[in-house]
Formats: structure tokens, C-alpha cells, sequence
């Protein structure tokens, strides 16, 4: 074979692996999904408390993805952050009174925010604002809380798992 | 007191020419990219380019990547395994690699790897007068030599470096799974849950853009504006690599700054 | 201007650092005619091609080619002139990358739409009137001087242009491969009507075949004619360099620091 076609054809090989490096690096390195790409609507919720959530952390229902936070802004009258969270536009089904919480996925592991529809029959809509929410756990406010419980109450069962004492403190508030 | 004026002289006269070399690489951009051979000849030139500057770093580019990502893997798991959060050891690679270490380092090889040997070849071309007999022939070696080199390496280096990317991401997973045996469906899920496409994928990309004009400008204005003698083209690849190794990470920087500086 | 002045210079003068190699220099290269540009080594003649082609600029003073003033034309204006003139390199400056026949072709790819196998009996011929077409595949570093020079030539002819500036075609070259060149030179200058401007130090083969002869030293035209003019002209600083004689006026020794000092030292 002539050198000349062996450049042109290595070339082409190299062009092709840049192709098929860019579709790995979309498809399984960052998960880019024709649902990536799909139509939301933003839907706001006020926190007292964020915590580490970012812009971009994941929304989700029963741990299943269904949009994320697209924007966090600072409400200087209510001293509360107003989070904007964008969701996927087939999830129309969201009920006015959900709410919403701020989780961690593992001990030290990213916020995200977990929504619990409700049982009303309206639906949020575009622009609505979510009343119910649950702030973010701080760990050690929750365990300065929890130690003064312990010594009023002297309740000692104190030796609950980092998962278990978030579900606990849902489960307080709810 | 004579000897400081001749210094301040001295340290005056650095600045003009420094002034006047950056003048002069604007003007041999402008002059090469201005007009570009016609479509036909422009491809063939191309192809024997990306060769040259693309094909030939390939195997440099994919080593490093792979060592790097087994690296970043081993002592990724070391930090990650006291917290207990191995799983998140796929998230660390990819993101480490797709905005910071794949750009910089396939650019740092670039620029030693193509980079050099583009300073040396144009360098020998003027100092063999070829280029002025090219220019003698009618033939602009701006657009004949010069545009056709710029080009290859603003599309070779991103390629490369999103080829380095991938053999670093899978470099790691060799070494976190297969090797230390983090689960497999939380590493990848984890990476793909934190790895945004948009913000992280594509900003490498961006970067990697903007390295490969700025390493391929400063190694092709070095060969042409070298002295045509073999200390000046040897002075001038040191430059090459010396500058564009700077240029890399001073941009970085500033692209970091701008790209994710806001969270 | 008169239609038959192919190259005109006029007041020309250039420095180089500090060193003037050219002061106010008139030269006149008629069409169709062969002129030679003799002088000692280091006086400016690689230097004056430069000029004419365009590659170093005058500090002062204007040329001409074909009409074209070169200190009014565009770049690319500059570069479509070219097209029309080729040089031969006193370093031959093929292009090292390439092969001996890919380099003679190359003027005619980049400025013809020659189908492949007339360009292939175009540089067949060009190699064949330089007796080097059996080196076709060679490299260049695989060549010997002579013969480097000798490809260079024919890369300078391939495009048949107005005129060919040769930068010491001569030297290096065996007497017949000489032979054979001075006869080339003569014959595409006859056949073609090519303008040719001939650079040599090699005073008969030039006085043989040049139509007319310049010769310059010291950043002056000193002497100026046909070659049996100058030949028999009595100037000591003209027959010094015809005759090839070690001793007159024009030194031999590129000037010191010290010979100057001395020269001043002698002056006062
Ligand atoms: N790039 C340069 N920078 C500075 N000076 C130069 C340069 N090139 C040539 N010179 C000087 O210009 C003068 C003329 O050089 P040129 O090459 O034109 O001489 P020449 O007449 O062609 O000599 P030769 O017959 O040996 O080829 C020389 O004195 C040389 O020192
Ligand atoms: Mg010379």
C-alpha cells in the first residue's frame, strides 16, 4: 500500500476515534440521555436552610430522577432561600400540597431534593411555589438536638445509624 | 548607577521586542488564516498535517491518559475508602479528568510532543531557505505552510484530548473495579449522575479548543520568526514548549474562573 | 520607461546592521537579454536577487519589474509577479521532505491544473535537460551539491517563466556538466525569450553566453558593458576582477575592525 493511503487511512481512524470518544464521553460517561434533552417546567420552594444543595443537584420521587435545581436565589425579606427546581414536563402530576425535602444521599454525600406528592387533586403548575418544605439536615445541629432530647427525655436509644436518624428526623416533622 | 540604566535600558529594549514578536505573531495568524488555499488543496495539506500532529501523538497521549486514570483510581479509592464512599470514586475520576487533567495534560504533551517538532521543521524550512524559494515560486508558505499546520492542530489536539479522556475515565475503572472491586453499577451511576455533559464534558472540549490554538500559534510563529541558524531553532523549540507550557496553565486558570467558578 | 527594460532599479540603497551593501545603485535588465551580475564575494549579489524578487525591501530608492513597482504592488499582487519569475537558490533550498521529482513538479501543482501525466513528462523533460532524470526517486539529502543545484535549476525553469534569476549556477559543477548548463541558459534564453539574470564567478562561461555584464563591488556599480568591453576595459578595479588578478583595488580580506584602524591610522 502506498504511504499516502496509509495516512489517509490512519488519519480517518483517528478522526473516527475522536467521533467514538465524544459519544462515550456523552453517552456513558455522562449519562446523556434522550430524557437529558426533554422540555421541563420550574416550580419554586422556599427552605429555611439548603445545606450543600447545589445548582444542578438532582429532584427526584422514590429516588427516582424527575429534574433538577436549576437556580438558587437568596429572598432578602423572608431571610429563606427561594430554590428553583425544573422538572421534567411529562411529570405533570405533581399535587399543589407536595413536599419537599432536602436529602443526602449517604452520610456525606451530595444533596438532592426528594418530593412526597400529597393526596389533593390540583396539580402544580409552572411558576407555583411548593409551601411544604424540610430543610436540609445539618448534622450537628441535629446532634446538639438530639443530645439535649437525650438528657430531658433520658431517652437513650442513641445509637442509631446516620440513615436512620435522617429518616427519623423526616419522620419527626412529618 | 550607569549599571542600573543599563539595565533599566536593557530591561526596556526586553519589552519592545517582546511587544514586537506578539505584533508580529498577530500579523502571521492573520496573514495565514486570512486566505485559506482553495478547498481541494486545503485537504489533502490538512490530512498530511492531523497525521503529523494528531496520529503521531496518539500513542503518548493514550499512555499518559491510561496511567493517569489508574492513578487518579488508586488514590482516589485511598482517600475516598476512609469516608466509606468508595461508590463516589467514579464521580472523582471523571470529573477530575473531563475538566482539569485531560485538557491540561493532553495539551502539556501536545505541546511537547507536536508542538516542538512544528517549531523544528518550520525553523529548518527557513534556515534551508525553502521557504524563501517557496516564496520565490509565487507560493505563499503562509497559506501553503503555515495555515494548513494551524489547522490540523486546532482539530487534532481536542480530539486528543477527548481520546485521553476516555482512556483515563476507563484507566481508572480498571483500576477502582476490576482491581480494588468498588461496585461497578454505583461507580458508573454515580459518574453519570454527577457528570453533566454540558457543563463538564463540553467545557473540556472548550478548553481543549482553545489550547490547541494557542500551542499550535506559538509553535508555528517560533519556527518562522526563528533565526535561521541551529542554536536559533533550537532556542526557538525550547521557547515553544517553555511558552505553551505557560500558556496552558495561566489559561486554565482564567477558563476554570469563568467555566466553574460560580459554584 | 522604455518597454524593453525588464528590471529597473533606481537609487537603491540598502543596509544591513549597520554595514551598507547598496548605494544609490542604477541598474537596467532589458528583456529577453542575458545580464550578469559579477563582483567579489560578499559584495550583495544574492542580496540584489533578494531585492528584485521582492523578499528584502530597499531602504531607499525604487525597482521595477515589468512595470510592477514592487514598493507600490499588494501582497498578494507580489506574489501572482513571482509566479512569473524563478530563481535558483545559491543553496539550491529544495524542499527536503520531498522527492527530487515531486520538487520540480511543485511549482506546477500549486499554479497549474495540469492532469498528472503531462506534469509527469513536464518534470521528465525538465530532469532529462539537466541531466538528472534518473534521480527522480532520490531524496534531496541523498543528492551530492552539484546535483542539488542542478534539480533547483530545474525546478526554476518548470513553469517556463519571464524571467529566471540564477544565483551561481556554475559553481560546484563538473566542466562539462558547466558546459551543459551554459548552454541551457543560452538556449532558454534564446528559445523562450527568457530574461535572465546570471549571478557567477565564473568569468568565461559568464563573458560566453551574458549579453551584458555589471559588475559591482563596494555598494557601487564599478563597472558596466558588453563582456569584450569590459574585458578590454582599462580600469585597474575592472581588469583586476576579469583577469582574476590577487592584487589592486579591491581587497581581497573582508574589512576588520583592525584593518580599518589601520586604514585610518594610514589616512592621517
Ligand atoms: N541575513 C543577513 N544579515 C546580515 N547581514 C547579511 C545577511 N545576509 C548577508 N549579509 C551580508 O550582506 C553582504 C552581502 O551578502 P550576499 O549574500 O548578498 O553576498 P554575495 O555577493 O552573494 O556573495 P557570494 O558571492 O559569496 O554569494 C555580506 O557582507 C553579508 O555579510
Ligand atoms: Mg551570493
Amino acid at each position: 500500500m502506498p504511504q499516502s493511503k496509509i495516512i489517509d487511512i490512519s488519519v480517518g481512524l483517528f478522526l473516527l476515534a475522536g467521533f467514538i470518544a465524544f459519544v462515550v464521553l456523552a453517552l456513558k460517561i455522562s449519562g446523556l440521555t434522550s430524557e437529558s434533552w426533554q422540555n421541563t417546567y420550574s416550580v419554586y420552594a422556599r427552605f429555611e436552610n439548603i445545606g450543600g444543595l447545589k445548582t444542578r443537584s438532582k429532584v427526584t420521587i422514590g429516588g427516582v430522577t424527575i429534574g433538577k435545581v436549576s437556580d438558587i436565589q437568596f429572598d432578602k425579606e423572608r431571610y429563606q432561600a427561594i430554590v428553583t427546581l425544573d422538572v421534567f414536563e411529562d411529570i405533570d402530576n405533581l399535587t399543589t400540597d407536595t413536599s419537599a425535602a432536602i436529602l443526602t444521599a449517604g452520610l456525606l454525600g451530595e444533596k438532592y431534593i426528594g418530593l412526597t406528592p400529597g393526596a389533593d387533586d390540583t396539580f402544580l403548575e409552572s411558576g407555583d411555589i411548593i409551601e411544604d418544605t424540610q430543610s436540609a439536615l445539618i448534622l450537628e445541629e441535629f446532634i446538639g438536638r438530639f443530645l439535649f432530647k437525650a438528657v430531658q427525655k433520658r431517652n437513650d436509644s442513641g445509637n442509631s445509624s446516620a440513615n436512620n436518624t435522617s429518616n427519623a428526623n423526616i419522620d419527626e416533622n412529618n | 548607577m550607569n549599571n542600573f540604566l543599563m539595565q533599566l535600558n536593557q530591561f526596556r529594549n526586553n519589552i519592545t521586542e517582546s511587544l514586537a514578536a506578539i505584533g508580529r505573531a498577530a500579523l502571521l495568524l492573520i496573514q495565514s488564516l486570512w486566505f485559506i488555499p482553495d478547498s481541494k488543496k486545503i485537504i489533502s495539506l490538512l490530512i498530511k498535517q492531523i497525521y503529523q500532529e494528531g496520529v503521531l501523538s496518539l500513542l503518548i497521549i493514550v499512555l499518559s491518559g491510561l496511567f493517569i486514570g489508574m492513578v487518579i483510581g488508586l488514590e482516589g479509592y485511598n482517600v475516598l475508602s476512609g469516608f466509606g464512599s468508595e461508590s463516589a470514586l467514579g464521580q472523582m475520576i471523571a470529573l477530575s479528568i473531563l475538566r482539569e487533567l485531560g485538557p491540561v495534560v493532553a495539551a502539556l504533551l501536545f505541546a511537547g510532543r507536536a508542538g516542538s517538532a512544528l517549531t523544528a521543521e518550520i525553523g529548518h524550512m527557513k534556515t534551508t531557505e525553502q521557504l524563501a524559494s517557496m516564496e520565490m515560486m509565487g507560493v505563499d508558505p503562509l497559506r501553503r505552510i503555515i495555515a494548513p499546520r494551524l489547522l490540523a492542530g486546532f482539530i487534532s489536539l481536542p480530539i486528543l484530548t477527548m481520546i485521553f479522556s476516555v482512556v483515563g475515565i476507563w484507566g481508572g475503572y480498571l483500576v477502582g473495579v476490576r482491581w480494588l472491586g468498588v461496585y461497578e453499577g454505583s461507580f458508573w451511576s454515580n459518574m453519570q449522575a454527577s457528570v453533566e455533559f454540558g457543563e463538564d464534558v463540553f467545557n473540556g472540549i472548550i478548553k481543549s479548543l482553545v489550547f490547541g490554538f494557542i500551542v499550535t500559534w506559538i509553535a508555528v510563529f517560533q519556527g518562522y520568526d526563528s533565526k535561521p541558524t541551529s542554536l536559533g531553532i533550537s532556542n526557538a523549540t525550547t521557547k515553544t514548549v517553555v511558552f505553551s507550557s505557560l500558556a496552558i496553565l495561566a489559561m486554565d486558570f482564567i477558563l476554570t474562573a469563568l467555566m466553574f467558578g460560580d459554584h | 520607461m522604455f518597454k524593453d527594460h525588464f528590471v529597473e532599479i533606481r537609487h537603491l540603497s540598502f543596509k544591513r546592521e549597520d554595514k551598507l551593501i547598496f548605494n544609490d545603485v542604477d541598474l537596467t535588465i532589458n528583456r529577453g537579454k542575458i545580464t550578469a551580475i559579477m563582483g567579489p564575494s560578499g559584495t550583495g549579489k544574492t542580496t540584489l536577487l533578494k531585492l528584485i524578487g521582492g523578499q528584502l525591501k530597499p531602504d531607499q530608492g525604487e525597482i521595477t519589474i515589468d512595470g510592477n513597482n514592487l514598493s507600490n504592488i499588494s501582497r498578494t499582487q507580489l506574489f501572482k509577479l513571482r509566479e512569473r519569475i524563478g530563481m535558483l537558490f545559491q543553496s539550491g533550498a529544495l524542499f527536503s521532505d520531498l522527492t527530487v521529482f515531486e520538487n520540480v513538479a511543485f511549482p506546477m501543482r500549486e499554479h497549474t491544473q495540469l492532469p498528472n501525466d503531462i506534469i509527469n513528462d513536464l518534470v521528465s523533460m525538465k530532469l532529462q535537460a539537466v541531466g538528472l532524470r534518473g534521480a527522480k526517486d532520490l531524496m534531496p539529502s541523498e543528492l551530492s551539491g552539484g546535483m542539488a543545484r542542478r534539480v533547483a535549476l530545474a525546478r526554476a525553469i518548470a513553469l517556463d517563466p519571464d524571467m529566471i534569476m540564477y544565483d551561481e549556477p556554475f559553481t560546484g559543477q563538473d566542466p562539462i556538466t558547466k558546459g551543459v548548463l551554459v548552454k541551457l541558459i543560452k538556449l532558454l534564453n534564446d528559445s523562450l525569450n527568457i530574461t535572465s539574470i546570471l549571478v557567477s564567478h565564473d568569468v568565461q562561461e559568464t563573458c560566453s553566453i551574458a549579453d551584458f555584464i555589471y559588475l559591482i563591488a563596494n555598494g557601487k556599480v564599478i563597472g558596466s558593458g558588453t563582456p569584450s568591453e569590459l574585458m578590454n576595459n582599462p580600469s585597474l578595479q575592472i581588469r583586476q576582477f576579469m583577469q582574476g588578478l590577487p592584487d589592486g583595488p579591491v581587497p581581497f580580506h573582508y574589512p576588520t575592525q583592525q584593518s580599518y584602524h589601520e586604514a585610518m591610522l594610514h589616512h592621517e
